[in-house]
Formats: structure tokens, C-alpha cells, sequence
């Protein structure tokens, strides 16, 4: 049985890989332990995930767990949930914490719920103040950030918004730490969901995390037929067209252009953001740029509140100027 | 097949927000909208009902204010609404939010529930896969594209970075529905008039409040985020901001 209070990192792997945001998520609990005096402790789940529990063992950890079941070979609501329930009323941990991903959004809630107790999902931040544990979030697409906190008892539950804890802080451990098999007895018979194999749609021509400039159109570029604006810049700079998902569900620009949760994460050396407002699920894909350009005519667009430079305006004008302008400077160069 | 869709009121997309006195919430004296992503679990709703068949219901729990939502929902083509009406709803944790849900639609036999894939307010992204777990139904979410097979559903999920999943499962069921899989309608007129015939129920904190339990979250405060990073803002007329840009791309960020 663990330490009482541990705080424990669920992890998520696709074929034995590890994403980075549970490194984001193990660095954040190491964080918070540093606060609470807890021990942090890792799960990794699936069918065989013997060379991931392994991958994270080298972490500053008390103990890994590999939960395992052939039930659990691919993703289920059902399977996770039927595997993880036990388990955490065996272990009793004060805190346990996600990478706030699609998967994780398909199954935390209900967990918590099984175990009556609330999530505070998509947090940024903690505090602790007089012992009390507060998690950061935003609301209302970024305008405002929420300190919220949890008003009944332990296990506390959260998931961590990818990009906002680094995955190179989870600290390394000065050993490999103790890898616990745990055979979790998940019925194949109780899970309702039948997934298939993962796929990606038909071809990818064009690799935007390849992208060192990058120029994206969200929804204040108003019409179809100014896109091509946008177009233009990327040309002149020599960089690549993207854009934030209202655009790609309006079909003005084919998915494979979409940044943001949904579509690519990208962190080019340039990105410039027109026309868009600055959504989470958008500024999750692309605040790792080295450097962000935002031109918006709203002065309190969340995008904003991560940009190096700020144009407040009317893109329409201005970005027509500033191909001129980069065509210009290229010709003299 | 009858399909139940939960739709929230939330602030409009370009409304100016303002925080009320005490920061612990905002000032509610803006224009509202149906939460968008809610929009896409219609549109799916009402594509259901027109190649299969059935009825569709939507509901809300929110103050009177929200009936605007629902009468747009009847409009475009919804048959009837269920108000979940009271102020006691707008800061619900999703847990009780799912829980009063439930609690509403008890004598209900609907096939399928939609919900969006979040709320532009709060963004939890949790009170669909909540209302399931309440329900006892299994569930899925992010769903693109739905199609009936046999007695139950073919589904193709949306992941991340441009991956996708194919599921199938059984009904009764709990979806959330993700944007982009279709076009939304717009209300014609005549579905405006026939939505003022169309009947809405309306239910009370009273009819709820045995099912729904204490709130497991507290929102401490609200507060306007600090920032992050040094923003350098550049003004002037178009020429003039297209020179200042270049300057920078040239010598600081060095991309020219």
C-alpha cells in the first residue's frame, strides 16, 4: 500500500510511447509535492506497457505502477475506469492528476464520479494557501482566469492543460524506482464501447510542426475570399498557411491546416496570429513559438496574453501592407 | 429514434465581460447566445431525426433567459423543449449540472443524449460523460460522424493531431458531439412560427434538488489573468505598422 496522501500521476501511452504531456503532468505533481510533503507515484495502463513503466522509472518517483490487462489493449471508458476504480480505493491518494487529453476528457470525469468525487479539469496552475489546495483555470475562452478548489474530502482530482507545466522540470530520480505489476481484473464482457485501431485520414501533404514560420487566420478574417491575404504573406515570408478550427469547419482551409488541440502542435520560430481571438483549445496548439505576432481588432483578445507583439486593427488593410513590406525587404536583401 | 440535447446559454462570443464587485463572478448584464459547440450536437440531432426519424427534445437548466436558446433550438427544428428553469443552475459544478439532468428526464425514454464538447463558460468538457455515469449508459465523445447500425451506433471519434477512431456501441447512449462534422442550419421563417406552437416544459430547482448533491467545487475567485510575457504593441496607420513589423522580423526575430 502507498504512503498515505500520495499524489498519483496517471500517464498516457499509444503503443508503448509515452506522451509528452504526462511528463508535463509528472512535473507539475513534483511541484505540488514539494508543497504538501507528499510522495508522487506513476501509473502507466494498457495490455504490456513493461517498456513505459520502465521509460519512467528513471523519474524522481516514490514507486511506478503498470496496471495490466489484455482488456485494456486499447482504450475504453469502460476498461479504465473498471481498472482503475479498485485501485484507487486501495491506495487512498490525496491527489491524482491527468494530462488533460481527449482520452483523458472520455474517462476522468466518470472515474471521479464512480468514486463520488468532483474533477477540476484543465487547470494552468496551483497555489496552496493555508494548507488548502487551489487549482488555476481559465474561463470563459481565457478572459478570465478561476482559482478553484475542492470543497469536500481526498482523493482530489485534476487534469493538467498541455504546455502549461514542462516536461524537461520532471526531475530525474537517482535510481530506477520499484515497478509494481498490478493485474487489473477488467471483464471484457463489461466494456460497452468496441474501438478499432487508431488511423489518420488519407495523406498529410503538409507537415506544419515542420513549419519555422507559420501564418494563421481565424475567424476575423470574415470572409472565404480573404484568406488568399493570408495566403500571400505566408508566401512572401516563405512560411506555411494555417488556421484555427472555426476556419477548417467552415472548409475555407482543409483540416490538415487546422493548430490547436484537434490538429497540430506546433512551435515554429515565427507564428502570426490573424483574426484570432486566442480560444484554448487554439492556444494549445501553438504557444511554444518562439516568437507570436497577433493582429486582432478586439485589444482584449486572449491571444493577446501570449503574443510578443500586439497589432490592434484591421488586418485587412494591414496585412496586404506588410506583404508589400516583406516583399520589399527581401528584394534588397 | 428520440434524442435528447442539452444546450447552454453563455455570455456571446464578442460580448464585453466585466467582473462583478466581490470577483466572484462576472456582471450578467450582457447578450447571451447558445453555446456553440451545443449548436453541433443539434445539427447532429436534427440530421438523426431526418433520416431516421423520431423526435428530437431539447433542454436547458438555466434561468428564464435561457428559454432564447431553447425557441431557437424549436426553430430550427427541435419538437419540443424541457426548461430546467432557476438562477440556482448557472454555477453548478457539472457533476450536479448532470445530476439535475437526469433527475429531469427521469420518466423519459430517449435512445440517445447529445451534449457539445464543452461550454464556452466554464470549458469543463465534462457534464456529457457525467450525465452517463448518472444514467448507467455508455458513452463516447468528440464524435464526428454517426450512423445507425443494427440496434446500435457506428461512430467515428476525433483524436488528437489529426487522428481518428472508428467504435461502435449500443443504445441507450451519451455523446458529445465535436464541431466541423456538419454545417449548422440557420432557423427559416417558417420554422420561427412554428416554434412559438411548439410546447416547453418547465421544471424547477424544487423538481431536482433531491437528486442533486452538494457542490464539489468552489470557484475562490475570478480575476483578469496576469500576463505571462513582455506584448510590445505596435500602432500607426497600415504603411507604418507594415515597416515597424518588418523591422522586427528582420533584426530581432531574424526571419528575413
Amino acid at each position: 500500500m502507498s504512503a498515505p496522501g500520495a499524489i498519483l500521476v496517471i500517464t498516457e501511452q499509444r503503443d508503448g510511447k509515452l506522451n509528452r504531456v504526462s511528463y508535463e503532468t509528472i512535473a507539475a505533481a513534483q511541484k505540488i509535492a514539494a508543497h504538501t510533503g507528499c510522495s508522487v507515484e506513476a501509473v502507466v495502463m494498457g495490455a504490456d506497457v513493461s517498456s513505459a513503466a520502465n521509460e519512467i522509472a528513471a523519474k524522481k518517483l516514490a514507486k511506478v505502477y503498470q496496471i495490466q490487462s489484455p482488456s485494456l489493449e486499447q482504450y475504453t471508458a469502460d476498461g479504465y475506469v473498471a481498472a482503475l476504480k479498485p485501485f484507487l480505493l486501495e491506495k487512498s491518494p490525496s491527489l491524482v492528476l491527468f494530462p488533460h487529453t481527449y482520452q483523458v476528457r472520455d474517462f476522468a470525469p466518470k472515474l471521479a464520479l464512480a468514486l463520488d468525487r468532483p474533477v477540476i479539469s484543465d487547470v494552468v496552475g496551483y497555489k496552496y494557501e493555508s494548507g488548502k489546495l487551489i487549482f488555476t483555470r481559465q474561463m470563459f475562452q481565457g478572459k478570465f482566469a478561476a482559482d478553484v478548489s475542492f470543497t469536500g474530502e481526498p482523493p482530489y482530482f485534476a487534469t493538467v492543460q498541455a504546455g502549461s507545466f514542462r516536461a524537461d522540470q520532471a526531475e530525474n530520480g537517482p535510481a530506477p524506482v520499484p515497478i509494481e505489476t498490478v493485474n487489473a481484473a477488467v471483464e471484457n464482457t463489461s466494456i460497452r464501447v468496441k474501438s478499432h485501431e487508431i488511423y489518420k485520414e488519407a495523406k498529410q501533404a503538409v507537415d506544419l510542426t515542420q513549419a519555422e514560420i507559420i501564418v494563421s487566420v481565424g475567424r476575423g478574417i470574415k470572409e472565404q475570399k480573404n484568406v488568399d491575404i493570408a495566403a500571400k504573406l505566408a508566401e512572401a515570408l516563405g512560411g506555411e498557411l494555417a488556421a484555427s478550427r472555426p476556419i477548417c469547419d467552415a472548409g475555407w482551409l482543409p483540416i490538415e491546416r487546422q493548430i490547436g488541440s484537434s490538429g497540430q502542435t506546433v512551435s515554429p520560430r515565427l507564428y502570426i496570429a490573424l483574426g484570432i481571438s486566442g480560444a484554448i483549445q487554439h492556444l494549445v496548439g501553438m504557444k511554444g513559438s518562439r516568437s507570436i505576432i497577433a493582429v486582432n481588432k478586439d485589444p482584449e483578445a486572449p491571444i493577446f496574453d501570449i503574443a510578443d507583439v500586439a497589432v490592434i486593427g484591421n488586418l485587412l488593410e494591414i496585412v496586404p501592407a506588410l506583404t508589400e513590406e516583406v516583399k520589399k525587404a527581401k528584394a534588397e536583401a | 429514434m428520440k434524442i435528447l440535447v442539452c444546450i447552454k446559454q453563455v455570455p456571446q462570443k464578442d460580448a464585453p465581460l466585466k467582473l462583478n464587485e466581490s470577483g466572484s463572478w462576472i456582471r450578467e448584464d450582457v447578450s447571451y447566445e447558445a453555446n456553440e459547440p451545443d449548436a453541433y450536437a443539434l445539427e447532429e440531432a436534427l440530421r438523426q431525426k431526418e433520416k431516421n426519424g423520431g423526435e428530437v427534445v431539447v433542454l436547458t437548466a438555466g434561468p428564464a433567459r435561457a428559454q432564447q436558446a431553447l425557441r431557437e433550438a424549436l426553430a430550427k427544428g427541435a419538437d419540443r423543449a424541457i426548461h430546467l428553469e432557476g438562477d440556482e443552475f448557472v454555477r453548478l459544478d457539472p457533476a450536479s449540472t448532470a445530476k439535475a439532468i437526469a433527475a429531469a428526464v427521469k420518466s423519459e425514454n430517449f435512445d440517445l443524449v447529445f451534449t457539445g464538447l464543452q461550454s464556452d463558460d466554464f470549458g469543463y468538457a465534462q457534464t456529457g460523460v457525467l450525465l452517463a455515469e448518472v444514467l448507467g449508459w455508455p458513452h463516447s465523445t468528440i464524435i464526428l460522424h454517426i450512423a445507425k447500425e443494427g440496434d446500435g451506433l457506428k461512430l467515428k471519434r476525433e483524436l488528437e493531431a489529426g487522428y481518428f477512431q472508428d467504435l461502435e456501441m449500443p443504445l441507450p447512449a451519451v455523446l458529445t458531439i465535436q464541431s466541423g462534422g456538419n454545417k449548422l442550419r440557420y432557423a427559416t421563417l417558417m420554422g420561427i412560427k412554428q416554434a412559438k406552437n411548439k410546447p416547453i416544459t418547465k421544471l424547477g430547482w424544487a423538481d431536482v434538488a433531491a437528486a442533486v448533491g452538494k457542490n464539489g467545487l468552489k470557484i475562490e475567485r475570478l480575476y483578469i489573468p496576469g500576463k505571462q510575457k513582455q506584448t510590445e504593441k505596435i500602432d500607426g496607420p497600415p504603411a507604418e505598422i507594415a515597416r515597424k513589423l518588418v523591422d522586427k522580423l528582420r533584426n530581432e526575430m531574424r526571419v528575413l
